[in-house]
């Protein structure tokens, strides 16, 4: 009895606050800063994107590296939106002297294996292709500035038809990202 | 007729000594195996062995050095760009996880590029990481030598730029106490997994 009693004045306590704001124009003005906040807060978490011509390159990033590090990776997904098959021919990145498109595989007997993608990497129309630990990776070679988390850095794509677009890498911990590969 | 009937006796007869000699032998394997256990264990053991390389700080280190505690080794290079660090950022996890118990344990990380990964870069490169894990480099012939012990692959691929990455054996070996093959983790390996395997070969050697 009691408690039900607490309950009803806990109610009519917010029924009271809220009505302090006794317009619509009030009520209005508060969800919509309430949906802002929310917005910025979660903002980091969206996944960007970027676009050159028939190809959308969805959330480019990278991890933090070890201290004096001189390789990093980068990782993205590119999404072929035309009716041709394009290649993804060169990358570059800012905080890297050279850049390269590899391959990496770890096998049954836990071999790693990393190679050069020669040719280009494929994106298949209307197909994706996703760059992703434990696959293909952008590869960072003689880093100039260590990648540090929560620091983006810009890089460029150039794909075979779609031509060159300026990409920025959003920067996670090291390890993060670690539950997504195939190993 | 008679000495045929000798000889068939003779034959029996070498032939009962020969099979309770295997039997004696076979006994005598069991009760060896059941007596000795660790010494059949050592001789079957799949990886490690001898070795002598120098650590970060420039010091030299032996397998001898490491007995009495159980050690965690695994292979890699600094220009590593994803397995490397994140099985050092994995294992830098598990040992906090650890806790106090972190120390019972060594973590080693042998370069598979020693020109490249000189002491004084490891150092610099394993301050990233747990204190706990130790950074070993060597001459190329001391590479080669532990590599063959452990029995792992690691080969260099030459990039279209002159540059060049390494291939390697991924996999975390565990070793006991007695530098004997305890178990491995493998690369990717579910974080609980690793703690427990690694509580496992704490465990192993008290």
């Amino acid at each position: 009895m009691q408690g039900s009693q607490r309950a009803f004045t806990r109610a009519s306590t917010f029924v009271h606050l809220l009505s302090r704001f006794r317009s619509f124009e009030e009520r209005l003005g508060l969800a919509v800063f309430t949906l802002a906040l929310l917005f910025a807060m979660t903002h980091p978490l969206w996944a960007h994107e970027f676009k050159a011509g028939d190809i959308e390159i969805v959330h480019p990033w990278s991890q933090a590296t070890p201290e004096g590090a001189k390789v990093a990776a980068g990782y993205l997904t590119l999404k072929n939106h035309g009716n041709s098959t394009d290649r993804l021919v060169s990358a570059t990145g800012d905080v890297a002297g050279m850049t390269q498109v590899h391959e990496m595989s770890v096998d049954a007997n836990g071999i790693m294996t990393m190679k050069q993608v020669a040719d280009g990497l494929e994106i298949p129309a209307g197909g994706e292709v996703t760059l992703k630990p434990g696959s293909f990776h952008i590869m960072f070679m003689d880093l100039k500035q260590p990648v540090k988390e929560g620091q983006p850095f810009k890089g460029t794509l150039t794909f075979e038809k779609a031509g060159t677009v300026e990409i920025e890498y959003s920067v996670e911990a090291m390890g993060g990202g670690h539950d997504d590969h195939g190993g | 007729m008679t000495t045929t009937a000798a000889n068939a006796r003779q034959a029996r007869q070498l032939g009962s000594i020969i099979a309770l000699a295997c039997l004696a032998l076979v006994l005598l394997g069991i009760i060896g195996m059941v007596v000795f256990p660790k010494l059949v264990q050592r001789n079957v053991s799949p990886v490690g062995g001898p070795f002598t390389l120098t650590t970060q700080t420039g010091a030299r280190l032996s397998d001898t050095d490491l007995r009495g505690k159980p050690f965690a080794i695994v292979f890699g290079f600094t220009r590593c760009p994803e397995v490397c660090p994140t099985t050092l950022w994995e294992t830098t996890e598990a040992l906090k996880m650890l806790g106090s118990d972190a120390a019972k344990l060594r973590v080693l990380f042998v370069s598979v590029d020693p020109t490249r990964d000189t002491p004084e870069f490891m150092a610099r490169y394993l301050q990233s990481f747990d204190k706990h894990i130790t950074g070993l480099t060597g001459t190329e012939t001391e590479i080669t030598s532990i590599g063959r012990e452990y029995r792992i692959y690691y080969k260099k691929v030459p990039t279209d730029d002159g540059d060049y990455t390494m291939d390697h054996t991924a996999t975390m070996f565990l070793m006991d106490a007695d530098g004997q093959f305890e178990g491995t983790i493998a690369y990717g390996e579910e974080m609980a997994t690793r703690v427990q395997k690694l509580r496992r070969l704490i465990g192993a050697a008290t």
